[in-house]
């Protein structure tokens, strides 16, 4: 179990960040720039809070009011950096065995490091030097490298975002498969929704260097709470809004008064919905509007209609039809369903 | 014709390189991490004797090490050694004038060095003292090379601060510098010639080698790109 309860100044920027993962691979969510690659270097002990806990299985590694402060080479945490940060000038095997303890001797070392390269099917990569491998065999040997020092806890930076994308499904899976084997804590830090969705159950959203509760997956897609965390869950139609009584809700930018299931709650702001939840209006539906088709944008998957609502305030809704349903009319009325609208604070 | 000036030389060149490659790593590496206000400051003052003329250097070195001057009084009161107008005095003058060479070199390789290799070896819980000579010297071996190459250059060529410091005695003080230009004073043109020629065929050497070694480290950088 990981908690970590910090404050950091940073020059302007100012990081405050409260969750506790178990024995998970927790997400962290959030925007680049919005303070998730400094939480990771403060729990690693790279960088330190100015205030606050970190608590790792029981042991202190941080707390500014008992003046502890474990070196990163106390903490037994594992960092899986964004460029993999692997030692340029040593062979793959080199790199691997560099992760392990000295108390060890060079006998049991060998042994363990060839171990891990059967593990991780790096023995065609043991004489090699980082830039003689691929994006995903230099990600392995980082793995590798970190397993190799027995880790309580494992911190992925944006694992991904140094490969190209035609691979990362392929990674993505292999990544799983062995993080499944490891029984400590895994931190995901990402701002790709999918990724951390297929490959995490629970996430904390980051947004300006604040961290929000810790939320199930599914909750975030369907109840996202906040209007960061609609945004980072893809969310692409927000609106500011205001109680309208009787379970409605106005919203001036889309010209309309709106049935909402969602009871609305103090502090809330504005109303989302998904582009893939719009629906063309049938007869008898409510909460309709009638829009301008502005733009048509072909996807790969599914195409994305830009309207502009009648009566708005110029403000554009996404709505994604499936491939080859793409109204031919200038003019189109839908319906926004009050089940799948989103009250956001 | 006597080779003593050009043993002293490399005996001078040799011994001053050696005392500049760990003063100067030493002290890249620690005003590297400091703090900007001063980096600034303390940069100057290591840079200084770069563009100070070596004239400049030799009077302020004379100074401090003259038998009446501070320090040149205590080492002739405590051990009867004296500091200047021996062989060895030049020794003061070439670590002075070349150390800026190595201390900028060994600098801008220290700071082009990528953090993220250090901090990823203390969170695998290697010590300091493995991540400096297992990672980082390994990673800004280049630099600190070409460094050492060209501050030994500097120091076989010193001579304003080494006239002024060591002068010239035949069989005793004499370098490669200092002979040619005592040789070319006293009207003894033709060997003042062949000792230019000696020294012409020394510095194309190291060039050349500074020359190799960046050429290497091209090679290699485009390596590591085209990967």
């Amino acid at each position: 179990m990981l908690k970590v309860e910090i404050e950091k100044n940073y020059g302007t920027f100012h990081l405050q960040v409260d969750f506790q993962a178990e024995r998970e691979t927790l997400a962290l969510l959030g925007a680049s720039g919005c303070g998730k690659s400094l939480t990771l270097k403060c729990i690693a002990g790279i960088e330190r809070p100015d205030r606050g806990r970190i608590v790792l299985d029981g042991r202190v590694l941080f707390d500014s009011a008992a003046k502890v402060c474990l070196p990163p080479q106390k903490r037994r945490v594992g960092y899986l950096f964004q460029q993999y940060a692997l030692f340029p000038h040593m062979t793959a095997e080199q790199n691997i065995a560099a992760g392990m303890s000295r108390e060890s001797s060079r006998d049991q070392r060998r042994r363990r490091t060839e171990e891990l390269m059967a593990r991780l099917r790096l023995e065609d990569c043991a004489g090699k030097r980082p830039r003689q491998l691929s994006g995903g065999q230099q990600q392995r040997v980082a793995l590798a490298r970190i397993l190799a020092a027995e880790p309580q806890v494992i911190l992925l930076d944006e694992p991904f975002s140094a490969l190209d994308s035609h691979l990362k499904w392929q990674l993505e899976l292999e990544l799983r498969k062995l993080l499944s084997s490891f029984e400590g804590t895994v931190l995901w830090v990402s701002h790709d929704r999918g990724e951390v969705f297929r490959n995490c159950s629970r996430v904390c959203v980051l947004d300006h260097g604040r961290s929000s509760p810790v939320m199930e997956m599914e909750t975030l897609m369907n109840a996202p709470g906040t209007v960061s965390a609609a945004r980072l869950s893809g969310c692409r139609n927000l609106a500011e809004a205001s109680p309208a009584g009787e379970g409605q809700v106005q919203v001036p930018a889309w010209g309309a008064t709106l049935r909402c299931d969602a009871p609305w709650r103090a502090g809330v702001t504005h109303v989302g919905i998904r582009s893939r939840h719009i629906r063309p209006a049938a007869a008898g539906t409510e909460n309709t509007l009638s829009c301008r088709v502005v733009q048509v944008w072909r996807d790969v998957d599914a195409d994305m209609l830009v309207l502009r609502p009648e009566g708005g305030l110029g403000e554009m809704l996404y709505m994604e039809v499936p491939k080859g349903k793409v109204p031919s009319e200038d003019c189109l009325t839908v319906a926004l369903p009050p089940e799948h609208l989103l009250l956001l604070s | 014709m006597d080779w003593y000036p050009l043993f002293n030389s490399l005996r001078i060149a040799a011994i001053a390189t050696a005392v500049i490659f760990f003063t100067g790593i030493f002290f890249a590496y620690y005003i590297a991490k400091l703090p900007p206000l001063w980096k600034g400051l303390l940069d100057v003052v290591m840079t200084l004797p770069l563009v100070l003329p070596p004239t400049v250097v030799g009077y302020l070195l004379l100074r401090l090490l003259g038998p009446t001057r501070p320090l040149g009084a205590l080492m002739l009161d405590l051990f009867d050694v004296k500091m200047v107008m021996t062989w060895w005095s030049a020794v003061f003058a070439t670590v002075v004038v070349s150390f800026p060479l190595m201390y900028r070199t060994a600098r801008g390789a220290f700071e082009s060095f990528d953090p993220d290799l250090a901090y990823a070896a203390q969170t695998l819980g290697r010590s300091n003292t493995w991540i400096f000579w297992r990672v980082r010297m390994p990673c800004c071996r280049q630099g600190i090379l070409a460094g050492t190459v060209l501050a030994f250059a500097r120091a076989l060529g010193e001579y304003g601060a080494t006239s002024m410091i060591a002068g010239y005695t035949p069989g005793r003080t004499a370098t490669i510098s200092t002979t040619v230009y005592q040789l070319w004073r006293t009207n003894n043109d033709a060997l003042a010639f062949r000792w230019v020629l000696v020294n012409i065929a020394i510095s194309t050497i190291v060039l050349m080698a500074v020359n190799l070694l960046e050429r290497r480290n091209r090679t290699r950088r485009k390596e590591a790109a085209a990967c």
